[in-house]
């Protein structure tokens, strides 16, 4: 069924009572072309572009709980193509023009929002590198605009300009970033994968993974044995755990994230803002509430939970930027379990296993990536070479020198 | 979390620096496999699911570098030790070996 105005009119009339569900609930069949492991955003937009883009349509997402129950579903919504180097740049903007025309693609409303990213600055040396940083996005043809103290003071009046320690100089503007809904990304991409024949499979955890020869030829799954073509990893969080049961040594940490929302408001910030310098950032959902967050925990962890040091350090951040902020309630807090790399990029490679694909490490950067994180590990499984948008986003670059390093902080992981 | 540090007491994880898994062992620069000795020191990890031995600074404390064995799962420690201790049991025993 598509989705449009005359249909929402007719279901209007009917009272409701025909609307289908957005995808099916079919039993694993024995054997597909294609398995993607875990149903979050980036697997359902690999099955949604396998289908469209390369015309493979034999093809499972396995889930082991609900699609979305993972990060796609635990993120702070932001996207953004805002940063310095080649590689990084290129993917990310190409993300950047995925979302933009996401919901025609998509026949589904994503809530895709482009009210801006600001990044603040608080002396003349952050100035210069973000100066820098807008000029290499509009050598790449990215929109950046560097906005001086009177300027930002127009958009968020309410914060505190001349803190003793990180006065407020200016800030660097991607106008086009925004923020997106991401379990409505979920379901976009899983109704329109569905309706081009993949099965989505939920509750349907992989136990192994059976490796002939060297080569990929089965997952061992709580629902039994299915045979594949061809297998994609896109589990960041547990990507070690998936890679130890092919015998994957991987250059990931896992880490926790901690994000927190406020009761709901009336608009007050009408962009996303990031403070680098205090280890915050916030924008506002649709709803009212204040989404916010800071740094990792900072220690290796599966538990999808942080501990109290971080929830205080992420308000002292937020308390200190808009001393408005003290006056709210906090409604939720919660943590996501992320794959952190040790160059702080990406992977999207082939692995030393034939057929068995790796899309992980995003760090705490990945709901932005899924439009071009589908596209790219699409692109990848369905010709086996990868697209230019992603070759550099190799697994072997590690031992071989060719780390992306956004921050310069080398290899350790949490502090990416 | 609260780390129970060996020499001034229970603390919360606040007081510590975490520098990550403490089992991956300097190779020796001398040896003919020496760079990808390196590569996989440097890069790789185990990152497991379970118990988990890792290296604490208690910076806000005695400034001692902690051995931490720690479920990551649960977050439940149940080992501390100073890694000065670790490290002297491991050349005696490599020194054993030979």
């Amino acid at each position: 069924m598509k989705y449009s105005a005359f249909s929402l009119v007719y279901q209007a009339l009917r009272g409701h009572t025909g609307w289908k569900p957005a995808w099916r609930d079919p039993e694993p069949k024995p054997e597909y072309d294609v398995i993607i492991v875990g149903g979050g955003g980036h697997g359902l937009a690999t099955a949604h572009y396998l289908a469209k883009e390369h015309g493979l349509t034999n093809v499972a997402v396995l889930e082991k709980g609900w699609i979305g129950s993972g990060n796609a579903g635990r993120n702070t919504t932001i996207i953004r193509s805002n940063y310095l180097l080649p590689a990084n740049i290129q993917f990310y903007e190409w993300s950047m023009k995925l979302w933009e025309g996401l919901e025609q693609d998509l026949n589904y409303n994503a809530m895709v929002s482009q009210r801006g990213v600001i990044n603040l600055y608080h002396s003349d040396a952050q100035r210069d590198a973000f100066a820098r940083r807008g000029n290499a996005m509009r050598l790449n043809g990215v929109d950046a605009e560097l906005l001086g103290r009177d300027q930002v003071r127009v958009i968020l009046p309410f914060l505190d300009y001349d803190n003793a320690r990180f006065p407020i100089h200016g800030g660097l503007l991607q106008g086009r970033g925004g923020t997106a809904r991401h379990d409505a990304v979920v379901w976009g991409y899983a109704r329109a994968a569905d309706q081009r024949g993949v099965d989505i499979i939920q509750n349907c955890e992989v136990t192994g993974l059976v490796i002939r020869d060297g080569r990929i030829a089965a997952v061992e799954t709580t629902r039994g044995m299915i045979r594949a073509g061809k297998v994609g990893l896109a589990v960041a969080g547990n990507t070690s755990r998936l890679g130890a049961m092919a015998g994957l040594r991987l250059p990931i940490e896992s880490h926790v994230i901690q994000a927190f929302v406020s009761e709901g408001i009336k608009p007050v910030i009408d962009c996303v803002l990031t403070f680098g310098a205090g280890h915050f950032y916030i924008s506002q959902s649709d709803k009212g509430g204040l989404v916010f967050g800071g740094d990792l925990d900072g220690y290796n962890t599966y538990a999808q939970r942080g501990n109290l040091p971080t929830v205080e350090d992420v308000i002292e951040g937020g308390v200190a930027l808009w001393p408005g902020l003290g006056r709210l309630r906090l409604l939720r807090n919660w943590g996501g379990l992320i794959d952190m790399t040790m160059d702080g990029s990406p992977i999207i490679d082939r692995t030393p296993i034939d057929g068995l694909y790796l899309n992980g490490g995003w760090n705490y950067g990945g709901f932005k990536a899924t439009p071009a994180s589908g596209w790219c590990f699409a692109h990848l499984i369905a010709r086996d070479e990868p697209h230019a948008f992603n070759a550099p986003f190799r697994l072997d670059r590690f031992a071989a020198g060719a780390v992306i390093d956004e921050k310069g902080q080398g290899a350790q992981p949490n502090l990416h | 979390m609260r780390i129970a540090c060996p020499f001034c007491g229970e603390r919360g994880n606040e007081e510590f620096v975490y520098y990550g898994d403490a089992t991956v062992v300097r190779p020796d620069p001398g040896a003919a496999d020496a760079t990808a000795a390196f590569a996989d020191y440097v890069y790789l990890r185990d990152n497991v699911r379970g118990a988990h031995r890792e290296l604490w600074y208690h910076g806000v404390g005695c400034h001692s570098w902690l051995i931490v064995t720690r479920d990551t799962m649960s977050h439940e420690i149940k080992r501390v030790e100073f890694a000065r201790d670790a490290v002297r049991s491991r050349a005696l025993s490599t020194e054993g070996e030979r």
